[in-house]
């Protein structure tokens, strides 16, 4: 039987700066997850995916991550993408900074 | 010190341009992301978790003050104010914007530096003790040999698709600070009947499936060193296993293979290429042997240094545990700690590197190395500047007294910077280094290696650790598997698994644990970590660790 599909997001590098970057449902770039689609539907999310991989002057090595609805938007599920919305752990640099 | 000739000059140089085109081209969309990656790793360049990262080599961990002040002058302007020193003797740059790369990889070009080879499965930058040229049980400098190695193996048009990568270390003494038996091939300079030669092992290595290397020539003419060298990895890569990854290292084509069958077949082709080494390596040797010549030693009096080292306790506690005997009395080896209490192991800020730089050249016959341990080594420092040299350190916030203690701890990026990661290193290091600071206990712990690596790539050494830290992804937890024992000398061992891992916020009471079950386990202080593990063995660590278990057992 095949696994229940759970929420994702489209998510990459940025080709320029090598950052984090979500894809977001106006079919923009976001560096702010929360603003990122978050796709509840398996082939909508294929779709999405291929989408993203044909904007390789953008989005490096763009993968399919899962996530979670929160009350501002779209929230990590795993310790990976969650520091990969913020940045390292030992200086406040990365989206930290930003925020 | 090895000067550029001018064809490494014109190299380097066109490498350079080179890539510029090659980063205009990916940036306009005439390559793919796919054709581009193969040429940014040739040139140093990953993409990580956060941003791009640049690792440039730092040959056998030797610079001059003027390399180390471009370092600098790169990270402030380049980059975000610091760099980190590997467990390679690199330099990685966390934050390069793509754009910017080529013009970094020119500012290295003009003081001799680069990041060729730095990735890729080829042979990596050669690595060597870090008390090189000037530690006092050392039969030769083998720099000029790491030396040789690098102009061998740069652009080696058989070696740039090797099964993976490859690693070489080098060490002129008996006492191994060059791991060399955690490397592909580690050579250690010895003498035989008044002849130099070589000790030559074979497929060690850490990673997934850790290994000690094997001695595969007991006996190597230093002039043979290029072919069998060559040899040695013409074997590997037609035997090695291109077909699984994690299956590729010579560690694992010696150890299917046997290391009879394996030496065998080296001799074979060693016979084979051999005639083809003219004699051109040796007269190349002699050149860079020139190079390598000891600075010119100034004697100077040593009543201002006798003076502090006896009224002043901070730099005297410096003095025992940051310093080394050099092979002259009236010289020292100052290991620079770049492991303040709390601070990333490894990391240091420009204006860190300026003052490094500007010791090198004032006090330390214009040298430094980088140590596999992540620290800066000032190899030739006349005692009598030693106040001097501590006095700036201290101002520079790189006067910690902790060389060898619990706190000089080897953390790859882990997490927080590398793309291959499943758990963070550096936070665990910063927090254990606190915790024992807090304690006031580090002195009287005395010599204890720890080391953590964030994955099980095993680039903090965690297996060669006294204590050995392993972050592991847990059904999306971060979680520490803990090895002891493990030892990267001579007498390099393999460290053993305690039993299940620990969560994040349990990991640094577990070490604290371990530490505890030591100092009341042994004989009396003089008794080290290691040797008391090596005495009483791991149940009495476990006992302390796992102490529910412990309970359960005795019930």
């Amino acid at each position: 039987m095949s696994r229940a599909f759970t929420p994702k997001v489209v998510t990459a590098n940025d080709l320029l700066l090598g950052d984090a970057i979500w894809l977001t449902d106006e079919d923009e770039w976001t560096r702010d997850l929360a603003r990122a689609e978050l796709i509840e539907d398996e082939a909508h999310a294929q779709l999405r995916l291929l989408h993203a991989q044909g904007q390789p002057d953008i989005a490096v090595g763009p993968y399919l991550a899962d996530a979670k609805a929160g009350a501002k938007g779209a929230e990590p599920v795993h310790f990976r993408e969650a520091f990969r919305t913020r940045g390292p752990s030992n200086y406040a640099h990365g989206k930290q900074e930003e925020v | 010190m090895y000067k550029y000739n001018d064809f490494d000059e014109a190299f380097v140089r066109e490498r350079v341009e080179q890539f510029r085109g090659q980063v205009e081209r990916r940036i306009d969309g005439s390559l793919t992301e796919d054709e581009f990656k193969p040429l940014r790793l040739m040139n140093g360049l990953y993409l990580q978790l956060h941003a791009y990262m640049l690792r440039i080599a730092i040959p056998y961990g030797t610079l001059s003050g003027r390399q180390m002040r471009q370092l600098g002058m790169i990270a402030d302007r380049w980059d975000r104010g610091y760099g980190h020193f590997t467990t390679r003797q690199n330099i990685q740059f966390n934050w390069p914007r793509l754009r910017d790369v080529p013009e970094i990889l020119s500012a290295l070009a003009d003081v001799e530096m680069h990041a060729i080879q730095t990735s890729g499965n080829t042979i990596r930058n050669v690595t060597a003790d870090h008390f090189a040229g000037a530690s006092a049980d050392e039969i030769a400098d083998p720099r000029p040999y790491a030396e040789l190695l690098r102009q061998w193996s740069t652009d080696h048009p058989e070696f740039q698709f090797l099964p993976r990568k490859f690693k070489i270390a080098v060490t002129g003494a008996a006492h191994d600070r060059a791991v060399i038996r955690a490397h592909d091939i580690g050579l250690q300079i010895v003498e035989r009947d008044g002849a130099t030669g070589f000790r030559v092992l074979v497929g060690g290595g850490l990673g997934r499936t850790p290994m000690i290397g094997k001695v595969i020539r007991e006996f190597l003419p230093a002039e043979d060193l290029l072919p069998y060298t060559e040899a040695i990895v013409s074997v590997w890569n037609l035997l090695g296993r291109r077909d699984n990854k994690f299956k590729a290292r010579i560690k694992i084509t010696v150890h299917e293979t046997g290391i009879d069958e394996i030496a065998r077949m080296v001799e074979d082709r060693f016979a084979e290429i051999r005639p083809q080494f003219g004699g051109v390596d040796q007269q190349v040797l002699g050149e860079i042997q020139a190079q390598f010549a000891p600075p010119g030693f100034a004697a100077k009096p040593l009543d201002a240094y006798e003076t502090a080292y006896a009224e002043d306790p901070v730099f005297r506690a410096w003095i025992d545990t940051n310093v080394a005997p050099h092979r002259r009395d009236d010289h020292a080896i100052v290991s620079i700690s770049l492991k303040k209490h709390g601070a990333t192991p490894g990391d240091a800020t420009s204006a860190q590197m300026a003052t490094m730089a500007d010791l090198a050249e004032r006090h330390a016959y214009d040298e430094l190395r980088i140590s596999h341990e992540q620290n800066v080594i000032l190899p030739h420092v006349a005692r009598a500047d030693l106040p001097a040299v501590h006095a700036a350190l201290k101002e520079a916030g790189l006067a910690t007294a902790n060389i060898g203690l619990v706190s000089d701890i080897i953390a790859c990026p882990g997490m927080d910077y590398c793309a291959l990661a499943t758990a963070r290193s550096i936070p665990v290091a910063q927090q254990i280094a606190t915790r024992f600071e807090e304690l006031k206990l580090e002195r009287d712990i005395g010599p204890l290696k720890i080391k953590i690596s964030g994955c099980i790539n095993a680039c903090g050494h965690h297996h060669v650790g006294h204590i050995g830290i392993l972050g592991l992804d847990r059904a999306g937890v971060e979680n520490y598997q803990i090895t002891l024992g493990g030892d990267g000398t001579e007498d390099a061992v393999i460290g053993t698994r305690t039993g299940p891992g620990f969560a994040y916020d349990e990991i640094v009471p577990a070490i604290e644990r371990i530490v505890d079950a030591y100092l009341s386990a042994r004989e009396d202080p003089s008794e080290t970590f290691l040797e008391t593990y090596r005495r009483i063995g791991m149940e009495p660590f476990k006992a302390a660790l796992y102490p529910e278990k412990a309970r359960a057992h005795a019930a």
